[in-house]
Parts: C-alpha cells; sequence; structure tokens
C-alpha cells in the first residue's frame, strides 16, 4: 500500500525515517521525497502487514502518516487536456484518446505524484 | 489565377453562403482538390491556438477614488502591477508572482479571477502630490467595476515552439514543464496544422487590425510581437481584446513547478483564401512543420539543438533522442486549438465575423537579437583560488588535519594516484574521524560525490549550483578531472559584496 509521510519543521532535523525503519525492520519503497528546511513529504510503499506498526513508530517520533488508498484524482473543471502529464508518468496513466482528449487507466497509477507537479493547472492531486 | 477579394468574402459571410472550413479540414480538400480549386471552393480557414503564453497581461482603469490619487504601486489580491503611467491605470503581468503566495498565485490568477466575475482585493501606494493627495488605497472589486479591462498581449501565438528535453542527471523544472533525467522525455508546444503563423507564413493576411478569436470574444492583431523572427520561422503577434467579454473556458492561469505562473491563451485567427497560394499555406500539416529539440539542461541562452522534429512526430507520443525511444508531452492543448478554430468557423457561417485587409503589414524580415551586454560576465576562473592545496586519498586523517590547519582553506580536494579528483574532506570530516574509530585515511572520511566546477562556467551557475546542493565550496576541475582551483560561496559572496 500507499503511504505518505509528513514531517513538520520541528523534527524535519532528525532521522525519523531510518529510525522507524531500523526499530520496525520494516522496508519502505520510496517513490518520491521531498525535503527542505521547513518540511518533509515522502511517498512510500509500505507491506500491509507492516503497515500498522511503521505507522506506529513515525507518529511516535512526531510524523504524519496518511493512507493513500485513493489513486489520482483528475479535476475535470481545471484539466485543458493539454497532455503535460502523458510523457512524466512512469506507469503510463495518461494517453491522448482519439479526440485528443485525456484517456487514463487508473490502475496503472503508482500514486508517485509526479504528475501533480508538472501539471500547469493543478488539476491533479493525491488526496480525496 | 484565382483571385478572390476580401469584399467578396465578406459579402459571402453577410449572405450565408460562405465556404469556411478549419485549417485541419483544409488539409483534405487541398489534396483531393488541389490548391487551385480549393482555393475556388473555399472563402475562409479558420486557425487555432491553446498554450502558456507568458507574455500576456491587462490594461486596467479602476476610476478615480476620493480624495484623488496617483498610484505608485499597485498590487491586486497581493501580484504587483505596474503602475508608472497615469494616477489610476495598471498593467497586471501573467508572470507576476504573488507577495505573499508566491508561486502558488500570479497575475494570470487575478486575470483569471477577474475574467470569471470574482472580487479582487486592490491596495495601492503613493507619495502624495497636490492634485492627487491620497498616499494610500485599500478596497475591494471585481471587473465589472472597472473602466476598462484591455487584454494586451505583447508576444503570443508563436508560429512554432522549441522543443524540450534534459541531458543532465537531475530533473529540472522549467517554463517547458518537468524535464526527466538523461533524456527521459519530451515537451513541447503548439498546434501545428492548426497553428495560426504556419498557415500564413508570409503574412498576406495576417497583419495590423486583423480581427481574431482571443480568449471568447474577438480581439485584434495590433502589430508584430516581440521577438518577432520571420526569418528564422519563429514570427510572433501583439494582441489586444476586453477582457471583458472573455471566458475562463478560453483564458487560464497556470503554474509551473519552480518556475512561475503564466496564462494559457486561447487564439485563433480567420485566413481570407485570396489565391492559390493562400489555399496552398493552408493545407500545411504537422509533418510541414518543424521545430528543434533543445536540451534545457544546459543553463545557457545557446542551448545545444539535439535534433530536428516535426510535429507530426512530437504528436505520435515519443521521438528517438541518442537512439533511445523517449516519450513526449504536449504543454498546449490541441483538442481546445480545435475547439476553437472550430468555434471561429461558426462565427464565420453564422455571419458574424468578417475578414479585413490589414491595415499594415507584419514585417517578414527580422530576427530576435541577443542582449547586447557591455559588463563582461565573471567566470568562475576570475575568482577561484588557483593555489588550491590538494591531499592524497592515501594519506592519514592526521595528515589533512595539519594541512587544514597550514593553510587557509577548510576544504580539501582528495587525488586518486593519478593526481585526479577522487573526493573532498572538510574540518567537520576530520572530528569525525577523531570521534569515530576505523577510519585511519582520508579515502575512509572523504566524500566521494563531489560537486565540481569548469573554470569557464558563469558565476552564476556556480552560485546556483552551490545553493541547490548546500555546500560551501567546490572544486575547479579541467576536462581530464584534475584539480585546478576551488569555488568557494565566500568567494562569491565578496564578488557581490565588492559590486555593491
Amino acid at each position: 500500500m500507499m503511504i505518505k509521510i509528513n514531517i513538520s519543521s520541528n523534527v524535519i532535523g532528525e532521522p525519523i525515517l531510518a529510525e522507524s525503519m531500523i526499530e520496525t525492520k520494516t522496508a519502505l519503497n520510496i517513490s518520491q521525497a521531498h525535503f527542505d528546511s521547513t518540511y518533509g513529504e515522502i511517498i512510500a510503499e509500505v507491506e500491509t502487514d507492516d503497515f500498522k506498526s511503521i505507522r506506529e513508530a513515525l507518529e511516535s517520533k512526531g510524523a504524519k502518516v496518511t493512507v493513500l488508498d485513493h489513486p489520482i484524482v483528475r479535476d475535470e473543471e481545471e484539466c485543458v487536456e493539454c497532455g503535460a502529464c502523458i510523457s512524466v508518468c512512469p506507469g503510463h496513466v495518461f494517453s491522448f484518446d482519439e479526440e485528443w482528449g485525456i484517456a487514463q487507466d487508473i490502475e496503472k497509477c503508482i500514486q508517485c505524484g509526479t504528475c501533480i507537479k508538472m501539471c500547469p493547472h493543478h488539476a491533479l492531486s493525491l488526496e480525496k | 489565377m484565382v483571385e478572390k477579394s476580401i469584399e467578396e468574402i465578406n459579402r459571402r459571410i453577410k449572405e450565408g453562403s460562405v465556404n469556411v472550413v478549419t485549417a485541419e479540414e483544409m488539409v483534405g480538400i487541398v489534396g483531393e482538390l488541389g490548391a487551385k480549386e480549393a482555393a475556388k471552393e473555399v472563402d475562409v480557414v479558420t486557425t487555432g491556438t491553446f498554450g502558456a503564453m507568458c507574455s500576456s497581461g491587462a490594461w486596467l482603469n479602476f476610476g478615480h477614488p476620493e480624495p484623488p490619487m496617483k498610484m505608485n504601486k499597485v498590487f491586486l489580491n497581493g501580484v504587483e502591477a505596474y503602475s508608472g503611467v497615469a494616477a489610476v491605470d495598471a498593467f497586471i503581468g501573467a508572470g507576476q508572482l504573488s507577495e505573499t503566495e508566491g508561486f502558488d498565485y500570479g497575475g494570470a490568477h487575478v486575470i483569471e479571477d477577474l475574467i470569471r466575475g470574482k472580487s479582487i482585493d486592490l491596495h495601492a501606494t503613493s507619495y502624495g502630490t497636490d492634485c492627487y493627495p491620497r498616499k494610500t488605497l485599500d478596497t475591494t472589486l471585481n471587473i465589472y467595476d472597472l473602466n476598462q479591462a484591455i487584454m494586451i498581449n505583447p508576444r503570443n501565438g508563436y508560429q512554432k515552439y522549441n522543443v524540450a528535453t534534459n541531458g543532465i542527471n537531475r530533473t529540472i523544472y522549467t517554463y517547458m514543464g518537468s524535464l526527466l533525467p538523461n533524456y527521459g522525455n519530451v515537451t513541447y508546444s503548439g498546434a501545428g496544422v492548426l497553428s495560426p503563423l504556419s498557415n500564413d507564413p508570409d503574412y498576406q493576411t495576417i497583419g495590423v487590425g486583423t480581427p481574431i478569436f482571443l480568449g471568447g470574444t474577438k480581439g485584434h492583431i495590433i502589430g508584430e510581437g516581440t521577438q518577432h523572427s520571420p526569418e528564422t520561422n519563429f514570427g510572433t503577434l501583439m494582441l489586444r481584446g476586453d477582457l471583458k467579454d472573455m471566458s475562463a473556458d478560453y483564458i487560464r492561469a497556470a503554474n509551473f513547478h519552480e518556475y512561475g505562473t503564466s496564462l494559457y491563451v486561447g487564439m485563433g485567427i480567420p485566413i481570407p483564401i485570396l489565391n492559390e497560394q493562400l489555399a496552398q499555406s493552408t493545407a500545411v500539416t504537422d509533418k510541414d512543420v518543424v521545430t528543434n529539440v533543445l536540451d534545457y539542461g544546459v543553463p545557457s541562452r545557446d542551448r545545444p539543438v539535439l535534433r530536428k522534429v516535426n510535429y507530426e512526430e512530437l504528436r505520435s507520443g515519443s521521438i528517438e533522442i541518442n537512439g533511445k525511444d523517449t516519450p513526449t508531452s504536449s504543454m498546449s492543448s490541441f483538442k481546445k486549438s480545435r475547439e476553437i478554430a472550430g468555434e471561429l468557423k461558426k462565427w464565420v457561417a453564422a455571419g458574424e465575423f468578417f475578414v479585413n485587409t490589414p491595415s499594415q503589414r507584419l514585417p517578414a524580415k527580422a530576427t530576435c537579437k541577443p542582449m547586447r551586454q557591455t559588463t563582461r560576465n565573471p567566470l568562475v576562473q576570475d575568482i577561484m583560488a588557483k593555489d588550491v592545496v590538494v591531499i592524497d586519498e592515501n594519506a592519514t586523517f592526521h595528515e589533512a588535519a595539519k594541512m587544514i590547519m597550514e593553510n587557509t582553506f577548510s576544504h580539501l580536494p582528495v587525488v586518486s594516484e593519478d593526481g585526479k579528483l577522487a573526493g573532498i574532506v572538510t574540518a567537520w570530516d576530520i572530528s569525525k574521524a577523531v570521534a569515530e574509530t576505523g577510519c585511519n585515511y582520508v579515502k575512509d572520511i572523504m566524500t566521494k560525490r563531489v560537486l565540481t566546477s569548469n573554470a569557464t562556467d558563469p558565476i552564476d551557475i556556480a552560485a546556483r549550483n552551490l545553493d541547490m546542493k548546500e555546500v560551501s565550496a567546490m572544486p575547479v576541475i579541467d576536462k581530464d578531472r584534475y584539480v585546478i582551483g576551488i569555488i568557494t560561496s565566500n568567494d562569491i559572496s565578496k564578488l557581490f559584496a565588492r559590486r555593491r
């Protein structure tokens, strides 16, 4: 399953991710990570059986864990169907249909969030 | 020879007997009938494009407040608008970023919000004069409260555009979107077959005063655009239209991650088919519009051209770069471009939109020059320390500590036996070695992935690299990886301090 881990500024300097992984002997398969001095955000895959323990470990150290159980959502009002998302998606979720509109195969979404940064119109999101 | 006049075409538009087709449909018609017959058959060809046009904005007139004020600085929802003209006029530019929200909100969003009829917070300041005594002002208004809201776009409707890819080993964020490392993807913009200027590349009918579709309403071409470069097939247009009549279906604010804001502008031009030559030029296909693929990983004005490509290849979904099939993304919407050409066709067919003869032709001879720079850009070699001390990777950390103490550098580039750069050690690495056991040699404690610089790199590039990677020094190496100097953030700070 895919999870999002948010790390706020007060604990950003601490190695809470590594500590949590060692402590729970859980492997997080990180697909996206952003860190700067003010916050950190990680999108990672974790085995469903390991989820409870890693969440407890991370949250006890001050991180916020959200389950990403919804694949990418496209806001059709905002989307202008340019196709910017097509080439950056590692899962090949997006393509053009015959009318040059956006076709999507949501099953293929790994919830990495790469397309969110690419979309010029803020039309894509991972949250419900 | 087929010759038709503008008057004749306008009479047909008025009578409802005009034959108007889109530039996409024209390809098939000319293919079937030939240019001569097509010129007889077809009166007007409509084009359309919908993409990011950063060089867009709007002149706004707010009306005079009481007591009156000569607005010196104007902010609309926190976005600065230029007001260095008369008292209550301001130009809001699409790319201006919000003072408080940064990349998330900019002039483009103010323009879209105005079109949507939303309320906008206006904050203005002034120095006060006898005729305009007021010094500050805060109010909330919407587009209906303004006297004029006129879109003026200094450079729109690019004939075609460069295609972007990225050869360096990290993702870069540009006005052409996210470009994945090592030529991981390709982005392009432009409507190809529907591109207005590609359908009349000699500007026979497109000129000053040409009526156009702009943002969902009727606008005009007011001249060639800035950076107009017809000799390299990169013509541009300057456009005008009434923002009050525009629709958010065709004007959309955009955000390019880590780049800024831009405005997606929907624009279409009708081309009256006066002769065979125009019938032929409006039969242009995606395949005929050729452009260059540039490596945006090179942070220079003169980016290397990797290959030539046409729009048919780009729109196929992937193109070959260095022998690899690379996926393409369009940054402009072909679907919307089609919608615009279709809408314009409807207006002409319904007798609501006429064509005209330009009051002045656009320049056909011009190229876009680079900037004349009178001060030389400092290079890394101008400020780097050349008397750099290096240490052998097999030296002990004690020797490294001694070397740091004896010299003024706090960074020691480490070289391997052949004298080439192998790593870097800092005083911090040595402290760590002292604190931990088992690390006796420089090679055990050095950082192996060293950020480096070239002597001929501009300082601005070196400064950005230091800043982004959060390191304070970079060894300067030659092409064989021999260390020829070192540049530190301190050297750069001193340079800028001297300038001031």
